[in-house]
């Protein structure tokens, strides 16, 4: 059954935008075929990589398992949201800086992820940092880095930049 | 396979570290702030104006003839612009090598494994073209399927392929020294029999393609390929079309490790002849269903290995035979088992060797290359048996890997093994010994808190770098230096994750005497950049890092030259470091980097400076491997490596988490980019060996994925990866640009024997057949204590 497209309103990255969708598109999908926003990856479809990773209102959620119109009236940031102009995230900086990214698939998710739990928590132990990072998953970086990067970043954080 | 060559090259540039300017320290990946901003463009993410969706059609059999396929309802459907089957490919096959090709597009008379693509369908979006493939009738004759080597091998079993009988895809048979003779005069002789896992390639991006026809005789291309110019030669027979008209434009690539990404899926023949069929792009999207179970997966190995070692633990003799699962076509499985067995005599002293392999076909899905090609499944039986070994004569395992450790040759000196390999340095006894020292091994003891059982494993290994391959191993680059003193740097390189860009930068801007900034580096487009064979086999710093090396001397030249007019010296007596080109005599005679290249470019006549280079070690240097005899160089010079890695098992249930105690010491000669280096060992340890060690294994089911996604899988995780710490050996090889040989795969060979090693230090149990999972340590525990329980 193909249902008939739905009015969609819903603010990305600090814009909003009003559209039509299809009642089964996913979020990742509007993200990135309506918005090019391809920034947030498509990876398995089943929400068990986390490359899809993005905050909704305030909750890192992978939006290849959240229907697009249950989004609707809400606030999404995506990867590209997360620099302001030039001046990037102190997260991404620190996962430039450490060398926590190789293929980089992986990295919009994960970044998303770790700003979800920067966002909530500003001091995380390592064993929170671990947690937060396992919904996403790597195949090439052993992670090691990518840890390292987190707490960097919390730490430029609290020190309130 | 190739004639014997003995043609020596010059050893590459090695200075001493202090002298380098980019190189050695460590530099910032050139695409990493694309990446983190969501900017790179994955081939998933590439979007064409009229593009249409296309999605394969999949066999539900493993095994199958192909009756009749009928597409009508399919191309009735509203929205759906073209389908296509096998028969439009006018009977083309392809395969790894001339000999190979045994593999259609997509599958006309027989499909030989499951989910095999019979027939694909362009719409105007995704969900019309899979909407589509549903629509299809395929009639089938289901055959009998093998699924395993051990019913392929039977007499009588059904064939995966008519003219292949046996079902044999590959065998060698070699035979170096008398292992017999070897085997009577040891002191001790044991044999045991080890197995490798069914492993996904784990790789997060599935595979994507964006195909169309610009014109009637051209073809573009934009994939996740490691190795475009597999497709682009592949595509080339396809379509009957000069290669001078196939475009494949390299996207970001997520990650490849060997296999899927190096050449096809039947998404890449079906894009293409849809795009040709419809006159309008066609994109393939796989989901991670798709790629975990139809794409290459690494070989499930049976390992029996004999070993004689003398009273001191000094290794005598090894015979091993090797059963593996080729699945349903050939791919890559000559190499992968050939490595198999031709790393064998690394990276200990071995002067007699014996071995016999076997890969059969099956109802399996294909299998190929993998992060530790080959390699890792021969190294985890020898390093595991080696500590078993150890045990019986009282020896201690680091000791006994330091009695057989090939030493380092002295510089300008060769060590030769038996079969031929050629290994100008080796650091892994250093290796071992830093380890050591650093894991404070020789503190260790077994300790259990609670439920927990802590031990300590190791394991030493090596891995070739700079591949040789059979067929064109071609490897330039070209620099080419712009009039405002910017450089494009083009190679057939392919990064897949690997750092290869940023190192390939960094070579040109050291040998220039500039900036890294300055470089800007051109991904692979067919059109333009030179032919190579791509990530393939830890060969693209190795290898394309000397053509860097020369096209960047060749472009620094025609400066020089230049310069040297000006200054009215000669071209020797002319140098540039940090973008001042000087008189070497009197570095106070300098002309800044961008004004001698404005001047040499506007100068009467002009000129336009393009330097040209290549590597010629892929098929030169020494003697090349002979499949055959098994003898001769795979790699262009070998790396080593040591591990050793603390766990804790739970002793109730069986379950392994690897503790941070955790140490790896790499001998890549030396490394170019030092933290890229960490992060490649880091990564090639705990995703493809921890993971084969503890996590990760298809299950099956006569020909069937029972755990096609990534959780059940058991992709490694963030939570239990172990915070490993690296050493770099630095041995400066002189057969790679600035002294450099890989990184990263050595460390997928360790990793599996430290970690069984480690759970016999824990439990007292050996684990033989991978992965270590939580149910088979409970009961191989359970059945230790009632064994010990009766000997008391």
């Amino acid at each position: 059954m193909k249902g008939e497209p739905k009015e969609l309103k819903i603010k990305v990255n600090g814009t909003v935008y009003e559209l039509k969708v299809k009642p089964k598109a996913l979020l990742s999908d509007v993200l990135r075929k309506d918005l090019k926003l391809t920034g947030t990856k498509r990876g398995c479809l089943e929400s068990t990589c986390g490359v899809c990773t993005v905050i909704l209102d305030g909750k890192a959620v992978r939006s290849c398992s959240i229907l697009a119109l249950q989004a609707n009236g809400h606030e999404v940031t995506t990867v590209e949201g997360l620099a302001k102009g030039d001046k990037l995230h102190p997260i991404q900086e620190a996962f430039i800086n450490h060398g926590a990214i190789e293929c980089g698939f992986c990295i919009p998710g994960r970044v998303m992820m770790a700003k979800a739990l920067l966002d909530e928590n500003r001091d995380p132990t390592r064993e929170e940092v671990r947690l937060a990072m396992q919904g996403v998953l790597c195949a090439d970086v052993g992670y090691v880095k990518q840890i390292e990067a987190v707490e960097i970043a919390a730490e430029k954080m609290r020190g309130g930049e | 396979m190739a004639a014997k060559r003995e043609k020596k090259s010059k050893p590459a540039v090695i200075l001493k570290e202090e002298e380098y300017s980019v190189i050695g320290k460590p530099i910032p990946r050139v695409d990493a702030r694309a990446k983190v901003t969501g900017e790179a463009k994955y081939a998933g993410d590439i979007e064409v104006a009229n593009m249409l969706w296309g999605a394969i059609k999949r066999s539900p059999h493993a095994h199958a003839k192909i009756l009749n396929i009928d597409t009508s309802k399919a191309e009735r459907l509203p929205g759906v612009k073209a389908v296509t089957t096998g028969k439009d490919f006018g009977g083309f096959k392809w395969g790894w090598s001339r000999e190979t090709r045994d593999e259609e597009p997509l599958a006309v008379n027989k499909v030989r494994y499951l989910y095999e693509g019979v027939a694909a369908v362009a719409a105007i979006d995704e969900d019309i073209a899979e909407e589509a493939c549903d629509l299809i009738e395929v009639e089938y004759e289901p055959l009998p399927g093998v699924f395993d080597p051990f019913e392929a091998m039977k007499q009588g079993a059904p064939l995966v392929h008519e003219d292949r009988s046996g079902n044999i895809c590959v065998e060698y048979h070699w035979n170096f020294g008398d292992v017999e003779k070897s085997f009577s005069e040891s002191y001790l002789v044991r044999e045991d029999t080890f197995q490798t896992p069914r492993m996904a390639k784990g790789y997060i991006e599935p595979p994507a393609i964006v195909a169309y026809w610009p014109d009637a005789n051209h073809l573009t291309v934009h994939a996740a390929k490691g190795s475009p110019y597999f497709p682009y030669r592949i595509l080339s027979s396809c379509f009957k079309l000069p290669l001078s008209n196939v475009r494949i434009i390299q996207t970001f690539v997520g990650a490849d490790f060997g296999g899927t990404k190096n050449d096809m899926v039947n998404g890449d023949f079906s894009a293409a002849m849809l795009a040709k069929k419809t006159g309008q792009p066609v994109k393939v999207q796989y989901t991670q269903f798709d790629e975990l179970t139809v794409c290459l997966r690494r070989h499930p190995m049976w390992i029996t290995i004999k070993t004689g070692v003398t009273k001191d633990g000094k290794l005598k003799a090894v015979q091993t035979k090797v059963i593996s699962d080729g699945g349903a076509y050939t791919r890559m499985s000559p190499l992968s088992n050939y490595l198999t067995g031709s790393c064998m005599t690394l990276p200990y002293h071995l002067e007699h060797f014996k071995t016999d392999i076997y890969c059969y076909f099956t109802n399996n899905p294909n299998s190929a290359a993998m992060r530790g090609h080959g390699m890792y499944h021969t190294r985890f039986a020898a390093d595991v048996q080696m500590d078993m070994i150890a045990e019986e004569l009282g020896i201690d395992p680091v000791e006994m890997r330091l009695r057989n450790a090939i030493k380092n040759p002295k510089p300008g000196k060769i060590y030769n093994t038996i079969n031929e390999l050629t290994v100008a340095t080796c650091g892994v006894e250093e290796c071992i010994e830093k380890t050591a020292e650093a894991i404070h091994w020789k503190k260790r003891e077994r300790r259990v808190e609670g439920d927990k059982a802590y031990g300590l494993g190791f394991a030493a290994g090596a891995y070739l770098s700079g591949a040789k391959l059979s067929g064109h191993n071609a490897c330039a680059a070209i620099v080419r230096i712009c009039e405002d003193g910017s450089v494009n740097l083009l190679t057939g390189a392919t990064d897949v994750g690997q750092g290869s860009d940023t190192v390939m930068s960094a070579i040109a801007a050291e040998v220039l005497g500039i900036n890294l900034k300055d470089i800007d580096l051109k991904r692979v487009d067919t059109a333009h950049t030179p032919v190579d064979p791509g990530s393939y086999g830890s060969r693209v710093t190795v290898l394309a890092g000397e053509a860097t090396i020369n096209a960047a001397k060749d472009a620094k030249q025609q400066l020089l030259e230049f310069a040297a007019k000006e200054f009215g010296v000669s071209p020797q007596e002319v140098e540039i470091k940090n973008k001042k080109v000087f008189v070497k005599t009197n570095p106070q005679i300098s002309i800044p980097w961008e004004r001698v290249v404005r001047m040499a470019c506007y100068n009467a006549p002009g000129m336009v400076i393009i330097g040209r280079g290549q590597s010629s070690r892929g098929v030169t240097r020494y003697r090349l491997a002979d499949f055959t005899k098994g003898v001769g160089d795979s790699g262009t010079n070998y790396s080593f490596t040591a591990y050793a890695q603390e766990v804790e098992v739970d002793l109730e249930t069986g379950v392994v988490k690897c503790t941070d105690n955790s140490v790896i010491a790499h001998d890549c000669g030396f490394p170019l980019n030092p933290p890229a280096v960490d992060t490649q060992v880091v990564g090639g340890s705990y995703h493809p060996g921890v993971g084969a060690a503890l996590y990760c294994e298809f299950k099956m089911d006569h020909g069937l994925t029972l755990n096609p996604n990534l959780v059940d899988y058991k992709l490694p995780r963030a939570y239990e990866a172990p915070m490993t710490k690296v050493i770099h050996v630095i041995t400066n090889d002189p057969f790679g640009p600035f002294g450099a040989k890989e990184a990263s795969e050595g460390s997928t060979c360790t990793a599996p024997p430290a970690i069984i090693n480690a759970i016999h230090a824990a439990t007292g149990v050996w684990i033989k057949d991978l992965p270590a999972k939580p149910e088979k340590l409970f009961w191989a525990m359970k059945k230790k204590r009632e064994e010990d329980h009766k000997e008391k």
